[in-house]
């Protein structure tokens, strides 16, 4: 029966972990049922958001802003947005691949990049890959602040206004349902309007109350940075939904793991016990 | 029936408002602000101040917002703000709380002082306190 305790153990191992992974989903689901309600939250203010600036591109403005030019693009930054810890299935692997899919095209254009990490994960990843990190931001939590963002934004933004970088670039998981996140890479600058059905067609622009400048100065940061908080938000959303469904599959697994060891456990134990029978059997006839 | 215009009020952490308005006033950062529909395409600065809305069928509505921007489009109004309160959640008595300690932190200044964010402070408790007396006023009448 030597076999059978060495399987018994690894039951008892299997157990546990399928103890952990099962309480780790239990909270995955809860947190993201929590993460959804503030993805949902600041939806309408990033929506709305979006809008303006949307009006504002199509507008003509006596002072055509910054981050509403266009210009000749020969090193542009990626802001990358990930989970600071693991467990979490594909979810993080899979918005690197896309990132580093769409930066190849950047090389092969003879374009430089840096990167502005948020979350552990994706500075863990760009150390190891090779990439200009020149910002990180790690340990937001479940609910991040918006403050503890703006740091690292700013020096991407700096650095645009500086000339330094001439397009932006985000890229998160965005939530399409609890079984399905979809990596995406979006421009943040400069801004792009979008063709629409309401666009007003004929010349016109706002009232700039103060002046235009200091307005869309304003603005505008205000606006990436909304941007950049919402897609934080909705990663964590990501976050907890992808582990949940990853701790339950590996509860499954487990309970699949264990039926079968109990299986093979079982058999030992029945031969052993019919080897004994046969031996007790056979010595009786002996004598 | 009057004009109305559709407008939009929200913070970065929730809708607040949504629907149709007869008129909107709030505070500019060059002043006072009245909005009626049909009015030109406008993008200004909000400072901390009330926001009264005059919803379809007359009824009126304050909220309280603590900056931010207001965009007039010919057909909606939107107003984004850092944080925006239903006037009737205030609490009156943490905003003088809070308008005594801005004043207070402007008066004693010692070595690490922030000049200018205890003028913000004390700027916003104001703001929420006239926001409250104008309730009382509405409600008096």
């Amino acid at each position: 029966m030597a076999a059978g305790k060495e399987i018994k153990t690894q039951i008892a191992s299997i157990q546990s972990t399928r103890k952990i992974t099962s309480a780790m989903e239990m909270v995955a689901a809860s947190k993201m049922r929590r993460a959804q309600d503030r993805m949902q939250a600041s939806r309408p203010y990033a929506d709305l958001m979006r809008g303006v600036i949307q009006h504002l591109a199509k507008s003509n403005p006596e002072y055509k802003h910054l981050y509403l030019q266009e210009r000749e693009v020969k090193r542009v930054g990626y802001i990358v947005v990930s989970s600071d810890r693991g467990l979490c299935g594909g979810l993080n692997v899979n918005a690197f691949k896309t990132m580093v899919k769409s930066m190849s095209e950047m090389h092969t254009k003879g374009v430089e990049i840096d990167i502005c990490a948020i979350g552990s994960k994706a500075a863990g990843f760009f150390r190891s890959y090779g990439g200009n990190v020149v910002a990180a931001t790690s340990g937001l939590g479940d609910s991040p602040e918006i403050s503890r963002l703006i740091g690292s934004v700013k020096i991407m933004l700096d650095n645009y206004a500086d000339g330094k970088l001439d397009q932006l670039y985000i890229v998160y998981n965005s939530f399409v349902n609890t079984m399905t996140q979809a990596p995406v890479v979006e421009q943040l600058l400069p801004l792009k309007a979008e063709d629409d059905e309401e666009s007003l067609n004929h010349h016109w622009d706002y009232i700039y109350e103060p002046d235009a400048k200091e307005l869309l100065d304003g603005l505008l940061t205000r606006y990436i940075e909304a941007l950049v908080y919402q897609t934080v938000v909705e990663n964590n959303a990501c976050e907890q939904a992808a582990r949940m469904i990853a701790m339950k599959s590996a509860t499954d697994n487990a309970g699949d793991l264990i039926n079968d060891l109990q299986r093979v456990y079982n058999k030992a134990r029945q031969a052993a016990i019919t080897q004994e029978i046969s031996e007790i059997v056979s010595g009786a006839a002996a004598v | 029936m009057a004009m109305t215009v559709h407008c939009d009020i929200v913070s970065a952490e929730e809708e607040i408002f949504s629907g149709l308005i007869e008129f909107v006033s709030l505070t500019g950062s060059l002043g006072d602000v009245g909005i009626t529909p049909g009015h030109a395409p406008l993008l200004t600065e909000i400072k901390p101040g009330p926001v009264e809305l005059r919803k379809q069928g007359g009824e009126e509505d304050i909220f309280y917002v603590s900056g931010g921007f207001l965009e007039v489009q010919p057909s909606k109004v939107t107003i984004m703000a850092d944080t925006a309160l239903r006037a009737h959640d205030m609490n009156e008595a943490a905003a003088e709380e809070a308008r005594k300690q801005a004043e207070q932190a402007l008066s004693d200044q010692n070595a690490e002082f922030e000049y200018s964010r205890a003028t913000s402070q004390l700027a916003e408790a104001a703001a929420q306190l006239r926001t409250i007396q104008q309730i009382r006023k509405k409600m008096g009448k």
